[in-house]
């Protein structure tokens, strides 16, 4: 079982103190967060992207990279990539640089999550949000998995002769997640591929996660990919806690009723009863946490949305220790009844064992190195 | 078979003229589907309510529990009764909200009888320029009768024809219901209603063919 967190990069005031932090704070804040959820034992830290504000959450793969020469052990992950609105072509790129310069600890998640005024500015269109996904993801799916691609699609200029460099470190493509809200299509698209499906699983009632989750695995099994019990999920989650109760409710519920999304809508009390929002003390968030399981079955990553709403970079860090101190009792009652069939998430070193061990997958250019140009060519074209 | 008439009433006092009008709708219906020997459930629901849920609903695009089960129910309705009060020349913004929380497609092919009530008559438009393009917009199939009615409608011994006109739009709706060609399910092809999220859950387009029309399609 992965546990970790996923942060949206929001840049909002703390309501408690009128104070808004800086572009800059708020950037290296997240790189401090990343750096403690290795330090308290964490498995995963994931970064959503957006490209406006007040997000600081563009270019993740920078701040991956980054976070990933300053960590040793913990996965790096994105929560959600842009697969709509940003080129196969440069993720594929990207994240199998990553891949290289982290030595395998990264893996993607991939998601829909942008508004309408966003696609323009990237040349695309939201009410083609599916489609895209869709296309877009066939396209990276083979990018890491031939050395050479030919292709023509509908939204972007076709790729003929194309090799995507560097190839995916030991031959072993990173490991992708499928994330969606309400979308049947992303769930099909996730069991298609044998990929992970992740739930957000933070402002939508369980009903919702377990419709898709079911569909999802029912899927994966359908296409062939094992029993629906070894498909591979994740869900969200959302927690605040103080080892008194009360103490959390208080000082949490400013920050919930001025919250991005959800604030001045329904009271703390309504949405903890109808979303997986925690708040209590550390026994409380350990127990609803375990609790997910009776709505989508044994899973293989839980992630924890904790550092937004204005919430300060101390009271992140503190929330951090106190996750770090359930963490042993969390891994223990998520290994409880878990049947020994229904596998961990896939790693790095895990795929690359399941493939036969790791292969170096360079492609040498056959001819002249610096131009790309073959004398076969050449001999053509004179 | 018995059919689920839901009828969606959004006045804001207690008693409302709106209630009122939705009441008397209720019982019309009730006779109309009688009188066909045909059974009706009619099932009553006051947005005042669920306001609350409403504008929550709003906020976090998700609905409460309660919202949630009366959206359902609209969905799988035979029919839809929808009664507005008149605010600022249109449908109260209740009623739109509700409306406009409804997912895509779901009163599509739906029969609806729309009603509004206002405190004069020269409000009555607001059925035809107001009601009507709304439900037009959502692929419904308006009854032909619209039921207005204002304060004086309701006055003592002054029923004006109210009494009549909720009688024929109530057995207008019956007729379309229950008539031959009129059930939903019938539909020619042209006119089917597009997949509904319940039913991709229950038996999801293949990814095949979702992979066909992400690079094929219009």
């Amino acid at each position: 079982m992965q546990i970790g967190i996923f942060s949206v990069g929001d840049v909002t005031t703390d309501p408690t103190t009128g104070r808004t932090p800086t572009e800059h704070e708020r950037i290296k804040a997240t790189v401090a967060i990343a750096k403690k959820a290795e330090e308290v034992g964490l498995d995963v830290f994931a970064t959503g992207e957006h490209h406006n504000p007040p997000f600081i959450s563009s270019n993740p793969t920078a701040t991956l990279a980054y976070i990933g020469a300053q960590t040793e052990r913990i996965i790096l992950s994105t929560a959600t990539t842009l697969i709509t609105t940003t080129d196969p072509v440069l993720i594929a790129e990207d994240y199998a640089k990553i891949q290289h310069l982290t030595d395998g600890r990264v893996d993607l998640m991939m998601g829909r999550g942008n508004t309408g005024p966003v696609y323009p500015w990237f040349g695309k269109d939201i009410r083609q949000g599916i489609n895209l996904a869709i296309e877009n993801y066939a396209l990276l799916h083979r990018l890491w998995r031939e050395d050479v691609v030919d292709w023509q699609g509908r939204f972007r200029t076709p790729l003929q002769g194309y090799t995507s460099t560097p190839r995916p470190l030991d031959g072993v493509p990173p490991f992708v997640w499928h994330g969606s809200i309400r979308s049947p299509e992303i769930a099909e698209q996730a069991a298609y591929y044998g990929d992970g499906f992740f739930h957000n699983h933070i402002f939508w009632p369980a009903s919702h996660t377990q419709q898709m989750v079911e569909l999802y695995r029912r899927r994966f099994e359908h296409y062939g990919h094992g029993p629906a019990d070894t498909a591979i999920v994740g869900l969200g989650g959302q927690f605040f806690m103080r080892r008194n109760s009360q103490d959390a409710w208080n000082e949490f519920r400013p920050y919930f009723d001025n919250a991005p999304v959800y604030g001045h809508g329904p009271s703390l009390e309504d949405f903890t009863e109808a979303t997986p929002l925690t708040v209590g003390s550390p026994q409380q968030v350990l127990e609803r946490t375990l609790s997910f399981r009776d709505y989508v079955g044994h899973y293989q990553r839980q992630l924890f949305l904790i550092d937004h709403a204005g919430l300060p970079l101390k009271t992140v860090l503190e929330q951090l220790d106190l996750l770090g101190e359930i963490l042993p009792a969390m891994r223990a009652g998520f290994a409880e009844g878990r049947p020994a069939h229904v596998p961990d998430a896939p790693t790095h070193g895990s795929l690359a064992a399941a493939a036969g061990g790791a292969v170096d997958s360079t492609v040498y250019a056959p001819a002249d190195a610096a131009t790309g140009h073959r004398a076969e060519d050449a001999e053509v074209t004179a | 078979m018995t059919r689920q008439v839901v009828v969606v009433s959004a006045g804001l006092s207690v008693p409302s003229s709106t209630r009122l009008l939705a009441d008397r709708l209720s019982a019309a219906v009730v006779e109309a589907f009688d009188a066909r020997g045909e059974q009706v459930e009619v099932r009553l629901v006051e947005l005042r309510d669920l306001a609350h849920q409403l504008t929550d609903h709003l906020l976090t695009g998700f609905a409460p529990l309660e919202l949630d089960e009366v959206l359902d129910a609209v969905r799988r309705a035979d029919a839809v009764v929808a009664v507005t009060p008149v605010f600022s020349a249109s449908y109260s913004g209740l009623f739109k909200t509700f409306f406009d929380v409804l997912e895509p497609g779901a009163l599509e092919g739906t029969p609806v009888l729309v009603a509004a009530t206002a405190g004069t008559a020269r409000h009555s438009l607001v059925l035809d320029h107001a009601l009507r393009p709304l439900f037009s917009y959502l692929h419904a199939v308006v009854l032909p009768t619209g039921v207005f009615a204002a304060t004086d409608d309701f006055g003592a011994g002054g029923d004006g024809g109210l009494g009549e006109r909720i009688a024929r739009a109530a057995a207008e709706l019956a007729a379309l219901v229950v008539g031959p060609a009129a059930g939903r399910g019938e539909q020619p092809a042209a006119v089917r209603p597009r997949r509904t999220t319940e039913q991709e859950f229950a038996e999801p387009t293949p990814f095949e063919e979702l992979l066909r029309e992400a690079s094929g399609g219009n």
